[in-house]
């Protein structure tokens, strides 16, 4: 983490710090992780801060929640470049690099509305292929149409 | 290939096609000795979303190998008018048939009917996706007609972006490698980025042009599609290209001698009447392929 965003927030004791978040994207990631949930989850949110790597990017703490790898899956899918840092008693115990999954079911919707996967009263799951990672360019495996970052983004807004 | 599904033209090698084809040709030759083949096994026609000969063709095949159909093609007097759904219908026929032919309006409803079922399940259309078995009926016509199918000059003409017919049927020629492939349309109707994206790896060069006249002199095959008006946000801009896009004997005095015309049919008035009595034209003989081509088919997937 840079330094200067260490100026700006201390650290977290327990939680989980989102680092390397595309710049201007923070909103987004707290969308989709339903976040803030309440107090018992403090959070602080830095935006446009510089990077080494990034040249600028975001950052999203957030104190007594330790992510799923669902939610780690989400946030692949908007913020690739994302590093989960599981933080316990100051200390990061485990870092992790979002992937993006080969195969992503069940998380978002086909953009095609006349797909199998989006007739309510069918059990077909909406299910992906991974085509691409940058730009995303995900494939239906029912329908074969591609689903673009901003069809997923538009999801997350509307579904929140 | 017994127990197959076939959702895609891709779902088919090229050995399967041959395969296809020579039992086809030879069901052709000796009608009389598939009387039996299947005898006894039942097939599942289900149709929601209407057909005519692509439904009779199926029932056809069957029939002249002695099975016999289910069909199931008028949704409102069926127990989909009650409100079943898609699955629970797919699961019931599953019980009854040995192959299960399905007709849909949703894309995907035919892969999702092969997840559920355990019979083999072909698609008769999804949509605007796919539609395999008049692929097969195009590509035999071609090998019948002109005895090869690689290297070949290919134009398709028509709606690329909706038509299943079209779709299919250039996932089945680029399986063959064309010399050239020429995708014919208006702005508009072209190819889904998707399917682009599919034949960029299966190395086929793509050539995207809005003017048929330019590349008549040199297809061996023109594939027309229908151009529907339903399309087009501004009927003005339909009546605007519409002509552009009508075979007719006046466009085919630049055509190879050895040119051939092919339509999925039915058409409408995108191949003029003045085309059938020319030696062009294909599209007949390509429809009375539709019953042998899905015998053979239908030999193989229910019995090997």
């Amino acid at each position: 983490m840079a330094m200067d965003s260490e100026l700006l927030v201390r650290k977290i004791r327990d939680g989980t710090v989102i680092d390397h978040i595309p710049a201007g994207n923070a909103l987004n990631v707290i969308r989709i992780l339903g976040l803030p949930r309440g107090r018992e989850n403090r959070m602080a949110l830095i935006m446009y801060t510089s990077s080494s790597k990034m040249g600028l990017k975001d950052i999203v703490k957030v104190e007594g929640l330790e992510l799923t790898a669902d939610e780690v899956n989400m946030i692949a899918l908007i913020a690739p470049t994302a590093t989960i840092n599981i933080v316990r008693d100051y200390k990061v115990v485990r870092k992790e690099r979002v992937k993006i999954p080969e195969i992503i079911e069940n998380i978002i919707r086909c953009a095609n509305p006349n797909c199998i996967s989006n007739q309510d009263r069918e059990t077909a799951i909406p299910k992906f292929r991974l085509v691409s990672e940058d730009p995303i360019i995900l494939r239906c495996e029912y329908c074969e149409r591609h689903t673009y970052k901003e069809d997923i983004l538009r999801q997350f807004m509307e579904g929140r | 290939m017994r127990g197959r599904d076939i959702i895609s033209i891709l779902d088919l090698s090229r050995d399967d096609l041959y395969r296809i084809f020579g039992l086809a040709r030879e069901i052709e030759e000796n009608m009389d000795k598939y009387i039996n083949e299947l005898r006894g096994r039942v097939l599942a026609l289900l149709f929601f979303e209407p057909s005519t000969r692509t439904m009779y063709s199926f029932q056809t095949a069957m029939s002249r190998l002695g099975g016999s159909c289910l069909v199931f093609s008028d949704v409102s007097r069926t127990s989909i008018a009650k409100g079943e759904t898609l699955g629970d219908t797919i699961r019931m026929f599953d019980g009854y048939a040995d192959a299960i032919v399905i007709r849909h309006r949703i894309e995907g409803a035919a892969k999702y009917a092969a997840d559920i079922a355990e019979a083999p399940v072909i698609n008769a259309g999804d949509g605007t996706h796919h539609h395999p078995t008049q692929a097969i009926i195009d590509l035999y016509t071609i090998w019948k007609y002109r005895g090869r199918l690689e290297g070949l000059n290919i134009g398709v003409l028509g709606d690329l972006k909706y038509g299943r017919a079209s779709t299919s049927f250039i996932y089945g020629i680029a399986m063959f490698k064309p010399s050239k492939l020429y995708l014919i349309s208006p702005e508009e109707l072209r190819l889904k980025n998707e399917v682009k994206s599919d034949l960029e790896k299966m190395n086929i060069e793509l050539l995207e042009t809005s003017d048929l006249q330019s590349v008549i002199g040199e297809l061996d095959v023109l594939y027309v599609t229908r151009i529907q008006k339903e399309r087009f946000p501004d009927p003005a801009e339909y009546e605007r290209v519409r002509g552009s896009y009508i075979v007719d004997r006046d466009l085919l005095r630049n055509a190879r001698d050895s040119l051939m015309v092919m339509h999925p049919l039915p058409r409408v008035d995108e191949i003029s009447t003045d085309v059938d009595d020319t030696k062009y034209a294909y599209y007949f003989k390509q429809a009375r392929c539709g019953v042998p081509v899905r015998m053979a088919l239908l030999k193989l997937v229910i019995k090997g």
